[in-house]
């Protein structure tokens, strides 16, 4: 969970303006334990837990029949020696999540650092946004599915094709909210700027580039999400390791509790990207978490 | 003799004065052309404080975007000392409507931002924002973000920011707008006395009769759309002003009267969208209540 980042609900107390930024996080994470959202949370897990347990291994409701049970699941999933071969104790199953991590990280990468230059002057610059936008609007709609193929009659070996498609996700989701970010800031700060002499490129330094951080960050969170949409979908059609290779064998091999294990080291290491990416754009953009930390 | 006459062409050197000569302004093309300004002429005088007020949407900001330099123009001409305006610049320093300070910059970098984007991040520049940080009263606000000041700070901030560009001319656009009447009235005392302090040459647009009055030296009074100069009236009220003379004077309540007459009709016009009925009817109304 993201505890660090979270904004206390209570906002009794101090908060002294000089707070060390580790004092900060303490201060906040206190706070956080004495309200009343963690617990909620917990309440939340467990229901959902719950409704499983009861409706596959105690009712055996209809539909839920061959669907692994939660205890067998997780009796697998941390268990020394696995009937199907894959727990926290097996080095295959870091495999399975170091492999995906690269795959996302290449991807994510490579589409932050295309993509933000891209959206910055698709915003910017009305001429370079006639040439590229109708192009970028025509590519953009088409699924990452549909682009399977291509992108393996594309690029070689099984690894490429996945980044590829990876990549294709993020870089829209990334070029289009940096270009909104720049189309939102207000025109004023821009003229502000230019009337205190700064040029057409310090104006783009100090107004765009900052002005959009926020729209970008936003961009990014989405980027990092579809990401790993994209990279399961490319795992499943082609390429060896990865969670969604996990997956999808499993399935094939009627190991079914692998599947719930993927599942949900998915949801877990999806989560802690996102995380990941929300805590850098908060470190870059000071001005606008102390912004948000007084309205709450 | 020879001194005298030293001083009045030093003093016509430092005479920033802007003058506007029969300017037109459309926006749109075609059959959606609107003209927001007709025929407009007027001048800001050197060394003096000249507010423009008229109804609201009159096309006061285009003016401000036309003088400012960020906009043309469709014909006539604005110069300042005699040159043509062809574009922004540091001698004419605009303070927009709402809050410009840059949100990812804090108090004292925004302050520094004129002379560091003109590569002037000298001892000088940061001693002189110090000073402006002190004499806007933030210096204990130095290094909090815009988001962190009150409404009144930011415009403070935001004067700070303007002035140590030292400007020839400096536009305001409805600056006070939107801060609680308290701290309207202060914001108006400070300025004036900001204004009285160096006496440069200003130039404040807003919608308030009140504080048009207040700051003052020559009030220009604008028609409804298409905007031009309706009427300019040299507010002959003693400085220093402080709100309590300026509320006790009866010269000031006669020009009040004078002002709102004329807005009134403005705004009239403005209300009934130049319906012939509309305005007969608003006239016949206005004389029921009265």
């Amino acid at each position: 969970m993201s505890i660090v980042l979270d904004k206390p609900d209570t906002a009794g107390g101090e908060r002294g303006p000089e707070l060390s930024s580790l004092g900060l996080t303490m201060y906040r994470f206190s706070a956080w334990l004495k309200s009343p959202r963690p617990y909620l949370m917990l309440i939340g897990f467990a229901i959902v837990l719950g409704f499983w347990y009861l409706a596959v291994e105690v009712l055996q409701l209809p539909r839920f029949e061959s669907m692994p049970g939660l205890t067998e699941v997780f009796r697998e999933w941390f268990s020394k020696d696995p009937i199907y071969g894959l727990s926290i104790y097996t080095p295959e199953y870091y495999t399975h999540i170091g492999i995906s991590l690269r795959r996302i990280a290449y991807a994510f990468l490579l589409a932050t650092v295309l993509g933000v230059p891209l959206g910055l002057f698709l915003g910017w610059s009305k001429t370079f946004r006639e040439f590229v936008f109708p192009l970028f609007e025509v590519l953009r709609p088409i699924p990452i599915l549909a682009w399977v193929p291509l992108a393996i009659i594309m690029f070689s070996g099984s690894e490429s094709p996945v980044i590829f498609l990876t990549f294709l996700a993020s870089f829209f989701a990334t070029t289009l909210n940096t270009m909104l970010g720049v189309e939102s800031i207000d025109e004023s700060y821009s003229r502000a700027a230019s009337c205190l002499g700064a040029s057409r490129w310090q104006v783009f330094k100090h107004v765009v580039i900052p002005g959009a951080m926020p729209y970008i960050f936003t961009g990014l969170q989405i980027s990092i999400g579809v990401a790993w949409f994209s990279l399961v979908a490319g795992e499943m059609v082609s390429g060896q390791f990865g969670l969604g290779y996990l997956i999808n064998t499993s399935y094939m091999m009627i190991e079914y509790p692998k599947i719930i294990i993927g599942m949900i080291t998915l949801g877990i290491v999806g989560f802690a990207t996102s995380a990941m990416v929300r805590a850098a754009g908060d470190y870059m953009m000071q001005w606008r978490v102390r912004e948000l930390a007084l309205v709450d | 003799m020879a001194g005298v006459a030293e001083q009045a062409t030093a003093r016509e050197q430092d005479a920033s004065e802007i003058v506007v000569t029969s300017v037109f302004k459309s926006y749109g093309a075609g059959p959606f052309a609107k003209e927001v300004v007709r025929d407009c002429s007027f001048t800001i005088e050197s060394n003096k404080l000249t507010v423009m007020i008229g109804p609201s949407g009159c096309g006061k900001s285009t003016l401000i975007q036309l003088i400012a330099g960020f906009e043309l123009p469709d014909s006539g001409s604005i110069t300042m000392n005699a040159a043509p305006i062809t574009g922004p610049g540091k001698d004419r320093l605009v303070l927009f409507q709402e809050s410009a300070l840059f949100p990812w910059m804090t108090t004292y970098d925004n302050i520094m931002y004129g002379p560091r984007a003109r590569g002037e991040d000298t001892k000088e520049s940061a001693d002189l924002a110090e000073f402006l940080l002190t004499k806007v009263g933030l210096e204990a606000f130095r290094d909090k973000y815009p988001t962190q000041l009150s409404g009144g700070m930011q415009r403070r901030a935001e004067l700070a920011r303007a002035m140590i560009n030292k400007p020839e001319v400096m536009i305001l656009d409805e600056p006070f707008r939107g801060l609680d009447h308290m701290s309207k009235e202060l914001m108006w005392e400070y300025y004036a006395k900001l204004y009285e302090e160096d006496r440069n040459t200003n130039f404040f647009v807003t919608t308030d009769i009140d504080e048009a009055i207040f700051l003052a030296d020559r009030l220009l009074i604008m028609t409804n759309l298409p905007t031009s100069t309706r009427a300019v009236i040299e507010i002959d009220i003693p400085r220093p002003r402080t709100i309590e003379a300026v509320a006790d004077s009866s010269r000031a309540n006669e020009i009040k009267k004078e002002v709102m007459t004329l807005l009134h009709e403005e705004a009239m016009k403005s209300f009934s969208g130049g319906s012939k009925a509309a305005a007969d009817f608003l006239d016949a109304y206005s004389k029921r209540v009265d």
